[in-house]
């Protein structure tokens, strides 16, 4: 029998042959990889928290292979001697075993909370950029939802990896949680025995926490992830304004070569700083505080640093403590489930609240705004993230009153009063700050760009020249009309400061010959940052 | 280079009729923009980012990227070799011949070797991507909104004749037996959620702990305590003497057993007791005032604010801190909280001494210990 000739220059184009006869996919295929993707810094914030989450299944995998959720107790008499003789639950154990006893165990172990940390974190990220840019409005209300559901299960999934391995921090955590559960009204004895099997801690509340972790909530995880990139492709990514950029349309580069290449090399970053992080940066050393103990607590324990509000929230609220007819409302709940579960809803609503209460706006925006352009917008976000600081600081209150020797007492009652004082102050600040930024664009599009040169006038006055952005009426002023595009202020913006030279310890290029740019490629620019809704393909094809 | 003027009259719309691909003359970047108008792309800007091959500059860059994959390469062997020969398991340093500490470089150099070797690939895509990829400007449309009115209309039609179709409007009875068919179903599915369900108040587990009249306070390792076993100001943490007492099987029952001066007692029990339970009997305020043991006093360790060990005393100011939100509870005035988040005393566990002088409880706690709760009077 004769084989058929193999030729190793044809096997990729009878590979594409070979599927394309079967599911007829030439079309879609080029579709997507024509399809535009605009480029900003700012869009590729969601990436880190996707590339974080492959990272956190890979590594997780590899965790459940070696990891016991059992509370079984147990006496340890493995590889880290300081612990032997100890009476331990098996999930401790197991997970001492990991960072001691299984090969690159430990490694896997710390890049796996890394990339828990950097999940949520690029996730908070990602989201103030939809935030302050309004990317969230109409159509994006539904992936706004999506999104913000995402941050809340990858934060109950961070707390739940975080309770798992039942030591004394993770314990300490979890009755917290547990007086917090119990804090509601009518039904929280009753809540927390269902959630613990019994009284605090019982026996299964690790296996039941394992469960969540490691297959319910990745299920929903993965599922909500790919709707919502699903829809990012449908809808196509928003734009900021600029030359060229209108509602309907997008500009940017095609998804291959070019836009596909820096997202793979990017996700290879994110993974390589995550490699390292996890290998050269000591994180949660469960071995320090030994296993959980109901009458063990160490000063200066921390949750990880998305829970760090929470506990903020807990510590400054005052002692206030209802009792009627015989019953108790605990302090707890009026300090963390009530402001919590505002601060939660207001957030995850704000598209209809701006829509419906704030601007009245229900049009259509694939054009983003700047953040000064929405001036309430940015105020409401700044007073928000000031009110979150204020918390997250008052959850570490007790490190820094020891480390910059403040009174914990003082630290506490500052929290408290800049908890209320601080966030309108931000507003307010904020505001002026917008409206500011918005006055010297309009100026430098009527007056022109500052160009750093002094002149005396024949009057003996010193005044500043500045460089119109078009030709100037009899008043020097040009009347260019503000549409939300960045405004050139400086002199090189406009290529008549010469290009930067690049290179670092060399020139890479030669340095450009004119120091002045042409008088066209300075009217070119001007051209750009005053059209936006004339297509200038034209002229540079 | 290969720039082809097809674009009408710079706008992005394009509506000429589509090119023959079979065309001899065509070439590819021809076919590559015919693909492109056909997903509604444009590519107003596409140039190489070295029009003369060959430079300086352009083998410079690919020297670069080069470099990279090499010390990703060479990376990612040496994590190879780290990971199978490095002697990595776990050796307590100060025991014979415990001075060999090449196990604690075992995992940074793993994250070194595997984090340069991802970096370097990474980096050398990017740059391969920004600075060798052509230099390319395009242009979609997009177009989203609603559906097309007539697209729109004739789903609806079709979906409101099938509900027609299934006549549930016209047919009452159905539509009765249809909710009263599923409803129970639903909330069968529902049901075996109460499998979670456990009283909380069996056996008043909330209102006990492992104390109760006799037993003996004992220490982490079991042993019971003298009075004599407390220097003047020390304190000590003590669990009920019962099977398992010290485990978290009993999590509510650690207790913190004060020795205080005689002066700081003198203090106390000179401060007339007025803090009590809500709904305290006369019968429990009475075995409150006695609860203290001469100058020994025992206080639930469970904060009553969330439950955290409440557990850091400082001797000079009298204060019991718990770490994790910081209620301050004054020993010298019945533990009542003078700082904080929690808003109840820790409660006292009546103590005395047995006949072979070892500290026993007179009775279980007299309230509910640690967080509050809504059942709690």
């Amino acid at each position: 029998m004769k084989l058929p000739k193999i030729k190793p220059a044809e096997l990729p184009g009878d590979g594409a042959k070979w599927v394309d006869n079967r599911l007829a996919v030439a079309s879609p295929v080029r579709k997507l990889v024509n399809k535009v993707f605009p480029d900003h810094w700012s869009f590729m914030l969601g990436e880190i928290a996707l590339y974080a989450f492959i990272i956190l299944l890979i590594t997780g995998t590899f965790l459940t292979l070696f990891f016991e959720p059992s509370m079984r107790e147990v006496v340890y008499d493995g590889a880290y001697t300081p612990m032997r003789g100890l009476h331990m639950s098996q999930a401790y154990k197991t997970t001492l075993d990991i960072s001691f006893e299984v090969r690159g165990g430990l490694i896997m172990r710390q890049i796996h909370h890394w990339s828990a940390l950097l999940f949520v974190a690029a996730m908070m990220v990602h989201m103030f950029r939809i935030f302050f840019t309004g990317a969230f409005r109409r159509p994006r209300e539904i992936n706004w939802l999506i999104g913000f559901n995402l941050f809340l299960i990858g934060f109950v999934e961070g707390f739940l990896g975080y309770g798992l391995p039942d030591d004394a921090l993770s314990g300490t955590g979890l009755r917290i949680t547990g007086g917090i559960i119990q804090s509601v009204p009518i039904v929280g004895s009753w809540l927390s025995f269902a959630i613990f099997g019994g009284e605090f801690p019982g026996e299964l509340i690790v296996s039941r926490m394992y469960i969540l972790h490691v297959f319910l909530l990745p299920l929903i995880l993965l599922g909500l992830i790919a709707t919502h990139i699903g829809i990012v492709v449908k809808q196509k990514h928003t734009q900021f304004p600029g030359p060229g950029r209108t509602e309907h349309n997008v500009v940017g580069t095609r998804f291959l070569p070019a836009f596909s290449g820096k997202a793979a090399g990017f996700s290879m970053v994110v993974f390589g700083v995550l490699a390292g992080l996890g290998g050269l940066v000591q994180i949660n050393p469960i071995w320090i505080m030994g296993p959980y103990k109901s009458a063990v607590v160490s000063a200066g324990s921390q949750p990880d640093f998305y829970m760090g509000w929470t506990d903020g929230l807990v510590r400054l609220f005052p002692a206030w403590e209802t009792r009627l007819f015989d019953h108790t409302i605990p302090a707890a709940f009026y300090a963390a489930a009530i402001p919590g579960g505002i601060l939660v809803t207001l957030a995850m609503l704000y598209p209809f609240i701006e829509r419906f209460l704030i601007t009245k706006d229900g049009t259509h925006h694939n054009l983003l705004d700047r953040p000064r352009d929405a001036p309430t917008r940015t105020a409401l976000g700044a007073m928000a993230i000031t009110f979150y600081l204020v918390l997250l600081i008052s959850g570490g209150n007790d490190i820094i009153a020891e480390k910059f020797h403040i009174s914990l007492n003082a630290m506490t009652w500052a929290g408290r009063i800049g908890l209320l004082l601080l966030p309108p102050i931000a507003f307010y600040l904020t505001y002026r700050i917008c409206l500011g930024l918005q006055q010297h664009d309009r100026e430098v599009l009527a007056h022109g760009v500052e160009t750093g040169i002094i002149k005396r006038l024949p009057s003996g006055a010193f005044i500043e020249v500045h460089q119109p952005l078009a030709e100037p009426d009899e008043h020097g002023h040009t009347e260019l009309p503000y549409t939300g595009a960045a405004v050139p202020k400086k002199m090189n913006k406009l290529s008549a400061g010469g290009h930067a030279i690049r290179g670092f310890f060399a020139p890479v290029e030669q340095p450009s010959p004119t120091p002045i740019a042409p008088k066209e490629e300075a009217e070119k620019e001007l051209a750009g940052a005053s059209a936006i809704d004339t297509g200038h393909s034209g002229s540079r094809v | 280079m290969s720039h082809q003027h097809d674009n009408s009259g710079g706008t992005t719309t394009v509506t000429e009729t589509p090119i023959d691909v079979d065309d001899e003359n065509l070439t590819r970047i021809d076919l590559v923009r015919e693909g492109a108008r056909r997903d509604g792309v444009e590519i107003l800007h596409y140039e190489p980012r070295f029009p003369v091959a060959g430079t300086k500059a352009e083998k410079r860059v690919e020297r670069t990227i080069a470099t990279w994959l090499v010390i990703s390469g060479l990376s990612a062997l040496a994590f190879i070799v780290i990971y199978i020969a490095w002697p990595w398991n776990y050796i307590q340093g100060n025991e014979q011949g415990g001075d060999d500490e090449r196990w604690a470089l075992y995992t940074p150099l793993l994250g070194l070797t595997a984090g340069l070797a991802l970096l370097g690939i990474g980096i050398a895509i990017i740059m391969w991507a920004k600075k060798l990829l052509p230099e390319e400007l395009s242009v979609q449309d997009r177009h989203d909104g609603a559906s097309d009115p007539a697209e729109a209309k004739l789903t609806t039609s079709t979906i409101l004749n099938m509900v027609d179709e299934t006549g549930i409007q016209r047919r009452p009875l159905l539509k009765g037996a249809l909710a009263f068919g599923l409803l129970p179903v639903g909330a069968a599915v529902a049901v075996p959620l109460g499998a979670f369900i456990e009283d909380p108040h069996k056996d008043n587990a909330l209102m006990t702990t492992g104390f109760s009249e006799g037993v003996r306070l004992i220490r982490e390792d079991g042993t019971p305590i003298r009075p004599s076993e407390i220097s003047t100001g020390g304190i000590e943490t003590v669990y009920p003497g019962i099977p398992e007492g010290t485990t978290n099987k009993h999590a509510d029952s650690p207790t913190l057993l004060l020795h205080l001066r005689p002066d700081d007692a003198v203090k106390i029990q000179q401060k007339q007791r007025d803090v009590f339970p809500s709904n305290a009997s006369e019968e429990t305020k009475k075995a409150l005032l006695e609860a203290n043991h001469g100058n020994y006093y025992a206080y639930s360790k469970i904060c009553t604010h969330v439950g955290c060990p409440a557990s850091l005393y400082e001797q000079q100011t009298h204060r019991l801190l718990c770490p994790c939100h910081q209620s301050q509870f004054d020993v010298l005035d019945y533990c009542t909280p003078i700082f904080g988040p929690a808003t109840r005393p820790l409660p006292q566990l009546p103590i005395t001494v047995d006949d072979e002088g070892y500290f026993i409880a007179k009775s279980d706690y007299l309230e509910a210990i640690g967080p509050a709760f809504w059942e709690r009077p």
